[in-house]
């Protein structure tokens, strides 16, 4: 009997017309799709993205060139280059630059940073046409604390009872 | 008409038809290329939804504009062909394949009258042709010198022609009740016959589409092109235009094969049922929605079976179909006989 079911199963393609039910019944159901560059997931405050190098609200740098984020990089990405300015005898970079293509996005250079001035805040949209705009600078980075600011505070606050 | 007078002298007495057919030809192409880019977003579409995704939405309202932005990038790439190719034959390959798959439709009645050549061999016409595509995808697997495509060739090669066999025998069944080569003869036939395909043809209907799976490469017997072994079979060393000309090819075959199950079991352009509503709407349109139903069809095939193993494959086509479609060559023929008042159809 069983036999007479399978063989009259494969002759009337019943595996095929079960699969094809099944294919229509999610065929209509609702999609979990996020509707990508319209709508975007939810990010933790450790997020690490982008890099960026974050001022005191002064404006003053919050850097200190002490090269820690530089000596912990793993995929030896920053380049950090140091001077006493002259003005006020404070110890500032003259240079300081991530190869954005070497990173690994390890977040160790922001657990280094005894002045939270290095941080990966939330971008992660920065894809570039060529590969040189990806060897950011000093100016660059900066550029990207003074933009991301407020998100990037937040998100320290948010993860600071953790630390 | 001074103006015209060297190509009018060219094309002898009959030079309104050559340039009446040439609109003809052009008005088909295009309106089927158009089709086509949206039958292709709807293939995709259709087999995201099943996989509860949303499928391409970001060019145009609802992605529509998709496989034109895909048309453009395919153009604006670079031709890329591989150091030890044989550059003629792979070149040639695509454009063979290409060619075959529009000429084809040549034959194909999408409304009463609406054909570019009315031959009385339509079917045979055709099955000759798509017999020939087999030569693009062998060419350019062989033409790539390289492992993957030549593999996937070879299996093409194998799968066609043995899904050929069955096809040809289906194909029989139905001329041999119709009693016409002529595909519109064949629809007309059904005029009376609203439900032809519907009758003891039932099973072969249900073979020819399987086998039409088969002949076109697509899953579950997309063994030529299987991703997960092959890569992409023999368009693995295609690029740019070439690639674009492959799969152009490839999906106006597929189109090809739902125009044919329409025009041998589902009655072509005529309405369903030939009473108010449906017989008002024109035939075209009939013709087109039978066209997207069967390429839905495919499309939901393509979302819900595995592949087949090659072994399985050649069981099903050789061991299966092929007695089964001679049987029923045997049996519709035995039926004509038995009944000559009504078969065959075409007097």
């Amino acid at each position: 009997m069983s036999r007479v079911a399978s063989v009259a199963r494969t002759i009337f393609l019943w595996d095929f017309v079960k699969g094809f039910a099944i294919g229509m019944k999610y065929f209509f159901k609702p999609k979990p799709t996020v509707n990508y560059p319209f709508e975007k997931g939810p990010l933790s405050p450790r997020f690490r993205g982008e890099h960026a190098l974050r001022r005191y609200p002064d404006g003053e740098e919050r850097c200190i060139a002490c090269k820690l984020c530089e000596a912990i990089c793993p995929a030896q990405a920053i380049t950090i280059e140091a001077e006493i300015r002259e003005s006020d005898g404070a110890r500032r970079t003259t240079r300081y630059d991530i190869d954005m293509t070497k990173c690994i996005y390890c977040g160790y250079c922001q657990e280094a940073c005894p002045v939270e001035a290095i941080v990966e805040g939330p971008n992660f949209e920065f894809a570039t046409e060529t590969r040189e705009e990806l060897f950011y600078n000093k100016e660059r980075l900066l550029e990207n604390g003074d933009r991301w600011e407020r998100e990037i505070a937040v998100n320290l606050e948010l993860d600071a009872p953790y630390r | 008409m001074e103006k015209y007078s060297f190509f009018v002298e060219l094309l002898g007495p009959s030079w309104g038809f050559f340039v009446g057919s040439a609109l003809h030809i052009l008005v088909l192409i295009v309106a089927l290329l158009v089709a086509l880019a949206f039958l292709l977003l709807a293939d995709r579409k259709v087999w995201a939804a099943v996989q509860i995704r949303r499928g391409p939405n970001v060019v145009g309202p609802f992605g529509l504009l998709q496989s034109f932005a895909d048309f453009f990038k395919f153009v604006f790439k670079e031709i890329v062909i591989p150091a030890g190719a044989n550059k003629g034959v792979f070149i040639i390959a695509p454009l063979l394949t290409f060619i075959l798959a529009c000429i084809t439709w040549a034959v194909v009645p999408v409304a009463d009258g609406w054909v570019v050549a009315d031959l009385n061999v339509g079917i045979l016409y055709l099955f000759a042709i798509s017999s020939l595509g087999v030569y693009g995808i062998i060419m350019g697997g062989w033409a790539s010198n390289s492992k993957y495509p030549f593999l996937g060739g070879l299996r093409s090669a194998a799968q066609m022609v043995s899904y050929e066999v069955s096809i040809g025998f289906v194909l029989i069944t139905v001329l041999v009740t119709v009693g016409s080569l002529n595909l519109s003869d064949i629809v007309r036939a059904q005029q009376d016959h609203v439900w032809f395909g519907f009758t003891w043809l039932l099973p072969m209907f249900v073979v020819f589409f399987i086998s039409a799976l088969a002949e076109t490469n697509r899953p579950p017997f997309d063994l030529p092109e299987a991703e997960s072994e092959l890569v992409a079979g023999y368009q693995v060393e295609y690029s740019s235009t070439l690639y674009l000309l492959f799969m152009i090819g490839e999906y106006l075959n597929i189109v090809l094969m739902c125009a044919m199950l329409t025009i041998l079991f589902l009655g072509g352009w005529l309405p369903p049922f030939d009473i108010a509503p449906f017989n008002w709407i024109p035939g075209v349109i009939w013709f087109a929605l039978k066209v997207c139903f069967f390429f839905f069809l495919f499309a939901m095939v393509k979302a819900i079976v595995p592949r087949y193993r090659y072994d399985q494959l050649m069981r099903l086509g050789w061991k299966v179909f092929l007695p089964l479609s001679l049987v029923w060559v045997a049996i519709s023929a035995g039926i004509v006989v038995a009944f000559p008042d009504t078969y065959p159809l075409v007097k």
